[in-house]
């Protein structure tokens, strides 16, 4: 006879709460980056922490130079139902980014530099990759005040640590 | 579903909002928040009177709509209504639970 074997025992466990959202955002397309934004926002009114570290062109979105200045990508992007060819004639990127920003100010959406104080006011931790910033040859008065610190992956797998934990990459 | 708060019988949801906002009185925000561990201040009736006037104009409340309220700030919302605090605002306030994802 056949006996279950023990990994198929499946145990009734109490659902464990997130406690924690941990957030990695590698680009600064403006959907990603509103993507990344509005989880973390999103975790904090729920009561769950929330952290963002932002590696690679996810730091266009801290600079203050280049905060405001996000795009939506139109090339490569098969959601928006462009040719390719289209996509990439001048002035095609500025206006899908100007109809997105307009469609997110409808609902109440904050530009990226005013979210970025939302986030930090509801406590979420903002953290720039050490690497990266290394890479574009960035220095920490290059990031928006909210930013709390630049620091390396592996610190940022040490703020991982305890039961409901969760990593996002965006 | 019903509850007694206060020696009044009020309609809620099986989240625990109150149904008809005319039910609510102060005694009865004061013991939904003792249910969610807040001590009621002053500073925190500031808030539950700016949510309720933004409800009855039709407003849909945001973490935006707080920020820009002149009432409080969003630091101060979050200490004042640790843990979710537009939702438990909202509870307290009589109002339906925010559905707005920002």
């Amino acid at each position: 006879m056949k006996t279950t074997p023990e990994v198929l025992d499946i145990k009734k466990e109490t659902p464990k709460k997130v406690k924690k959202m941990l957030m990695i955002l590698s680009k600064a397309t403006l959907d990603n980056v509103y993507a990344c934004f509005i989880l973390a926002n999103g975790a904090r009114m729920e009561g769950i922490e929330a952290e963002i570290f932002f590696t690679f062109f996810g730091l266009e979105a801290i600079q203050k130079e280049k905060v405001e200045k996000l795009h939506v990508a139109t090339v490569g992007n098969p959601a928006m139902h462009m040719p390719t060819m289209l996509g990439g004639l001048p002035g095609m990127e500025a206006f899908a980014t100007k109809m997105m920003k307009k469609e997110m100010e409808k609902l109440d959406i904050p530009p990226v530099g005013e979210f970025l104080e939302i986030l930090s006011d509801s406590g979420v931790k903002l953290w720039a990759c050490k690497l990266a910033m290394d890479m574009f040859h960035l220095e920490k008065e290059a990031l928006v005040d909210e930013v709390d610190e630049v620091i390396t992956v592996g610190d940022f797998y040490a703020r991982a640590q305890g039961d409901g934990t969760h990593l996002l990459f965006i | 579903m019903e509850k007694t708060y206060n020696g009044t019988a009020v309609h809620v949801n099986d989240q625990g909002y109150l149904t008809d906002f005319n039910e609510w009185n102060r005694e009865v925000g004061m013991e939904i928040a003792a249910e969610e561990e807040i001590e009621m201040t002053d500073e925190h009736w500031e808030v539950i009177d700016y949510i309720q006037d933004q409800f009855q104009k039709d407003v849909a409340l945001s973490i935006r709509g707080i920020k820009n309220s002149g009432v409080i700030n969003i630091k101060d919302f979050y200490r004042l209504f640790p843990g979710g605090p537009l939702k438990k605002a909202s509870k307290i306030a009589g109002i339906p639970k925010p559905v707005s994802c920002i």
